[in-house]
């Protein structure tokens, strides 16, 4: 392993070398301004490496936003050109991309990333060089807040955070299928689940629950059992894994061969069509994930979108990321126009951070003084390997 | 019966750990060297096994057999083309190769396939039936009776057959042995092409029990596996076997105490403590006898 760290920390050394340089001999170059007649947006998204379907399934979405625009008129009379970039799910290279997007192509907004931690590789970049980054679903609060509690003034965010999933995660299982002893088994490695789980636990005890076990696990861990065990003896009645798909898949799999068979919970990390493959359809049964919107929620407005998705992408039924790339474009759009013009990043961003019951796919959408969406989350169902929408929970 | 069910889960997860030390401990045995690309073809063959079940549909034996020849091949290759010129150079050298050659297969690999993973379909039923109020599965105890057979397998090998008798000279003294009349080269393929084949049966089976297979997951196993082998006695065919089974029950002891975020650094921890009070393990004689 030793070899390995050095290994990795010469690599980013000489990336990071490598982006810092791109960035400076491309100051001179970059000539064109920021007045034109196309709105410049750049997409900053994983659109390959281990990630890969979170960036896709919202280029695809913001694809389609942009297509409508643009055969509506565009904005002011002006047409929407998005630049994709590929960060390949790195940290360091969603940085070198946004020096990219910001010095290059000089776009007024960067849409992206699709994780938090890539996200915030680029928040300094885009406040930098006074550019609004808009990350469709970094989840994380610390996307849009800085460890010292200031907020990233160019930086916002379309999907709710943490914290609220934990909230909803635990008022549901302790109102809607009356839990009273849960158990909490959270990837140790990411602060998406450590976040979750923190305020999954707090409304718990508040609500009159009690956590009866909490264990953890590092990402890219196989073998679950001997926790799994150990929670199994404490006897829990519902058991919260926030985590992602690749190791909450094994977990699901290996609980249900171990005869644990209480329901388990999670939220969007789950939401992946690996995971299925990776429990398999039976051991889902009886799972839930809390969620950024559901293609199956009777909503006309959500009907409407999954009818144009799958038109314009041969009948697929467009997922969460889909839909948030989506929303994200719309929700950029709305500031312009509220601000009155499409290029002055300063302006639009008092905008964003302005708005109010705006309707989206995925929610009704107020920012708060974080920069963070107030909206409602969905609860839903496996059922035979298929997501069956639950509920919807407003904030 | 909390622990009766924990020391099933340590068996079993030590089963795989003792199938890819038997590879490690062979190739040791014979040339010293600690080939770090072990972990890598333990990946090639759940990749060459998770093909030829969803792509080919074969069965799971065909499928077992098919990635043992496979691997056992590429095991020869790897020693053709990256070892054999190494055999008198320094062990550092040979070592730093070994790495080199481990890093390449993962990168070649994610280069190819991409890194995201992959699910292995479900070919073996999986039973659990009680026993004494633990679950076992009956992949597990699969598991573990192929690892049983193998190393009596080997061991049969090794100690009755000729080409296990040049095995053992070349182990002892390479130069004496090519004296006698012995193909120290050939000795050394068929080496690498046991510990490969096991190695690659190993992956089959750790894609069946575990489900997700990807590029790199050949990393942590793999070193885990040189844990198990150093432990046992490296060198020693039932010391990787012993060892294996030992460091998978110490680490679900470890998890079952609630300490399950130490697991990996305990088992490393068993490395050091090893190496500092008996470098030769819990096998290790004063005169080894080795392969």
């Amino acid at each position: 392993m030793f070899f390995k760290k050095r290994f990795t920390a010469v690599l980013l050394a000489s990336t990071l070398a490598a982006g810092f340089l791109a960035g400076c001999g491309s100051e001179g170059a970059g000539g064109d301004s920021k007045d034109s007649d196309v709105i410049k947006i750049g997409a900053n998204l994983e659109l390959s490496g281990p990630v890969a379907s979170y960036g896709q399934g919202i280029a695809e979405g913001m694809e389609l936003a942009v297509d409508e625009i643009n055969k509506a008129g565009g904005v002011d009379g002006k047409e929407i050109k998005i630049t994709k970039v590929d960060n390949k799910s790195d940290g360091p290279e969603a940085t070198n991309a946004a020096i990219k997007l910001t010095e290059n192509d000089k776009v007024t907004a960067i849409i992206g990333s699709a994780t938090s931690g890539n996200t915030v590789a680029q928040a300094q970049v885009a406040n930098g060089a006074k550019t609004i980054l808009l990350s469709p679903s970094g989840t994380s609060p610390n996307v849009t807040v800085n460890d010292d509690g200031s907020v990233n003034e160019y930086v916002f965010r379309t999907s709710f955070i943490d914290p609220f999933q934990g909230r909803v995660a635990a008022n549901f299982a302790i109102d809607e299928l009356s839990a009273k002893n849960v158990a909490i088994y959270a990837d140790n490695a990411s602060d998406y689940a450590k976040g979750l789980a923190a305020s999954f636990k707090e409304t718990v005890e508040k609500a009159g629950g009690k956590v009866v076990a909490e264990e953890s696990y590092v990402a890219k861990d196989t073998d679950f059992r001997s926790t799994l065990t150990r929670i199994k003896s404490a006897k829990p009645e519902f058991i919260f894994i926030p985590g992602y798909y690749e190791e909450v898949g094994l977990i699901v799999k290996q609980a249900r061969e171990m005869g644990i068979d209480v329901p388990l919970m999670g939220a969007d990390g789950w939401d992946s069509p690996k995971l299925v493959e990776l429990a398999g359809a039976d051991a889902l049964n009886n799972t839930f994930i809390t969620n950024h919107y559901s293609a199956g929620d009777p909503d006309e407005k959500i009907q409407t979108f999954v009818t144009k998705f799958g038109e314009k992408y041969s009948g697929k039924s467009p997922d969460a990321f889909n839909a948030l790339g989506y929303d994200s474009v719309y929700l950029l759009v709305d500031a312009m126009k509220r601000a009155g013009d499409t290029s002055d990043a300063t302006k639009i961003k008092d905008a964003l951070a302005e708005t109010k019951d705006l309707s989206l796919v995925t929610g009704i959408v107020t920012v708060d003084e974080d920069h963070n969406p107030i909206k409602s989350a969905t609860v839903l169902e496996y059922k035979d390997g298929e997501q069956v929408f639950k509920s919807k929970v407003n904030p | 019966m909390e622990w009766v069910q924990q020391l099933v889960n340590g068996i079993s997860l030590g089963s795989i750990y003792a199938l890819i030390a038997l590879g490690y401990t062979m190739v040791y045995g014979i040339i010293k060297l600690i080939n770090f690309a072990h972990g890598e073809i333990f990946m090639i063959g759940a990749f060459v096994g998770f093909y030829a079940i969803s792509g080919w549909g074969l069965g799971f034996f065909p499928a077992l057999l098919l990635a043992m020849t496979v691997c056992a091949l590429f095991g020869v290759i790897i020693e053709r083309v990256a070892y054999r010129r190494l055999r008198n150079a320094t062990r550092i050298a040979a070592l730093i190769t070994a790495i080199g050659i481990s890093l390449l297969i993962q990168y070649v690999v994610i280069y190819f396939r991409g890194a995201q993973p992959e699910a292995y379909p479900n070919v073996l039923s999986n039973r659990s039936f009680d026993f004494f109020g633990a679950q076992i599965s009956s992949q597990s105890l699969m598991i573990l009776c192929t690892s049983i057979a193998l190393m009596i397998l080997l061991q049969f090998i090794v100690h009755k057959t000729k080409i296990g008798k040049a095995m053992r000279a070349v182990s002892h003294d390479m130069d004496a042995a090519r004296l006698m009349g012995i193909n120290v080269n050939t000795t050394i393929s068929a080496t690498f092409a046991i510990g490969s084949a096991l190695a690659g049966a190993a992956g089959v089976f750790f894609g069946v029990y575990y489900t997700k297979i990807e590029p790199l997951m050949g990393v942590i196993p793999g070193l885990k596996a040189f844990v198990a082998a150093v432990l046992g006695g490296i060198g020693i065919i039932p010391g990787a076997m012993v060892g294996g089974l030992l460091l998978g029950v110490v680490e679900t002891v470890v998890s079952a105490l609630g300490y399950s975020l130490w697991r990996d650094a305990a088992a490393f921890i068993i490395l050091i403590l090893i190496l500092l009070f008996k470098p030769s393990g819990i096998f290790g004689k004063n005169a080894r006898e080795k392969v």
